[in-house]
């Protein structure tokens, strides 16, 4: 069940013209109650005005932000206006809509902060690169302690939010290659999430900005980030700490 | 043959130079050339120290006493480095904010013009 007038479908899109047009028609056609909002970051292409013909809401940055700061952008946006759920989705077509309502069903009826959309293939599992498919097993294994629960699919960009996170978010996101560092995150501020399967398609065009050589740097950033995720998780633990003591009257 | 110590009065010298030829033309703002042109200024003036460096490196055991320059402006550059790296990350965290509101207040405006 979908309520159109509380929640935004976020599409954010660099250099996207040739798909984000019948990404666009297919989410509205599919869901034509939710309102869709394309993030422009800054393309040099027409992805704006292609977005804007067909019946996407445009906020459109004026200097390339990166993936982070382009999708802050739009929950931001959002929480301004007052959503209450926001259902991100790629502008490349990967992200198949019909499973949107599955997201935000899960999101309702779980009470959980965050809905993540786990990648499969039509086959069952999730075709990607062998480089890719070692660095995710690597951050599965990486997220299970800090978590304290295994995670199927940390890098999936499919994900639904409700107004608490969406609070979070827009006040804080990490800038670049955000999904990972998003879990800690919430799991900084105790919040929950679950993961439900959604199938995956081909991108309708373009290629992945993750090249070979950028994956190195992808890894090093992602464990960084983390890192420091972990160190601010255990100064607040230190501080709650500290908190709970003067709370007990021992101060 | 030039001494080290010469060599390193030479660079300090230019560095200087490039500083204020960089001020001069708007390329550096003067308070971020706060750094460099102590840094530059302090190069000049311990490079001609011969006998304190001379005496400091004998508190040290280093034989070469240009090494002992040559030490402190590694740490003075490594902290000059580590300040604009500081003022770079503080940029960019507002430049992003900035660049959002900006891009959120143009939506904004656009959606209301559409409405009216």
């Amino acid at each position: 069940m979908v309520n159109g007038g509380r929640t935004l479908i976020l599409i954010p899109a660099f250099n996207e013209e040739a798909a984000i047009g019948a990404v666009v028609r297919e989410v509205r056609e599919l869901l034509p109650d939710l309102h869709v909002l394309v993030v422009d970051d800054g393309s040099a292409d027409g992805t704006a005005p292609a977005a804007r013909n067909a019946g996407a809401r445009v906020l459109s940055l004026p200097c390339h932000l990166g993936l982070g700061g382009c999708v802050q952008a739009g929950y931001k946006l959002a929480f301004e206006l007052g959503f209450e759920e926001v259902v991100r989705i790629d502008g490349d077509g990967q992200h198949d809509p019909r499973f949107i309502p599955r997201l935000l069903d899960n999101l309702r009826q779980s009470g959980c902060e965050m809905v993540i959309g786990v990648r499969r293939g039509a086959g069952g599992g999730y075709s990607t690169t062998l480089p890719r498919r070692i660095g995710i097993q690597c951050f599965r294994l990486l997220l299970r302690p800090i978590l304290g629960r295994a995670v199927a699919d940390p890098t999936s960009g499919f994900v639904a939010v409700n107004r608490r996170a969406l609070e979070v978010f827009a006040r804080s996101f990490p800038l670049e290659y955000p999904e990972i560092e998003t879990l800690v995150v919430l799991q900084r501020r105790r919040f929950r999430f679950v993961e439900v399967p959604c199938p995956v398609r081909p991108r309708l065009a373009g290629r992945s900005t993750i090249t070979p050589l950028r994956s190195f740097y992808y890894v090093l950033h992602v464990l960084l980030g983390v890192f420091v995720n972990i160190l601010r998780l255990d100064a607040r633990r230190a501080a709650r700490a500290v908190g709970e003591t003067f709370d007990d009257g021992s101060a | 043959m030039m001494d080290l110590l010469d060599i390193l009065t030479v660079f300090g010298i230019l560095l200087l130079l490039i500083v204020l030829r960089a001020i001069r033309r708007e390329h550096i703002r003067v308070e971020h050339s706060v750094s460099w042109l102590a840094a530059a200024a302090a190069l000049i003036v311990l490079s001609r120290c011969g006998p304190w460096l001379a005496s400091s490196a004998a508190a040290l055991g280093i034989r070469e006493p240009s090494l002992v320059l040559l030490f402190l402006i590694l740490v003075v550059f490594l902290g000059v480095f580590y300040r604009f790296s500081r003022i770079v990350s503080e940029l960019k965290d507002m430049n992003i904010t900035l660049t959002q509101r900006v891009a959120i207040l143009e939506f904004l405006l656009r959606e209301k013009d559409g409405a009216a």
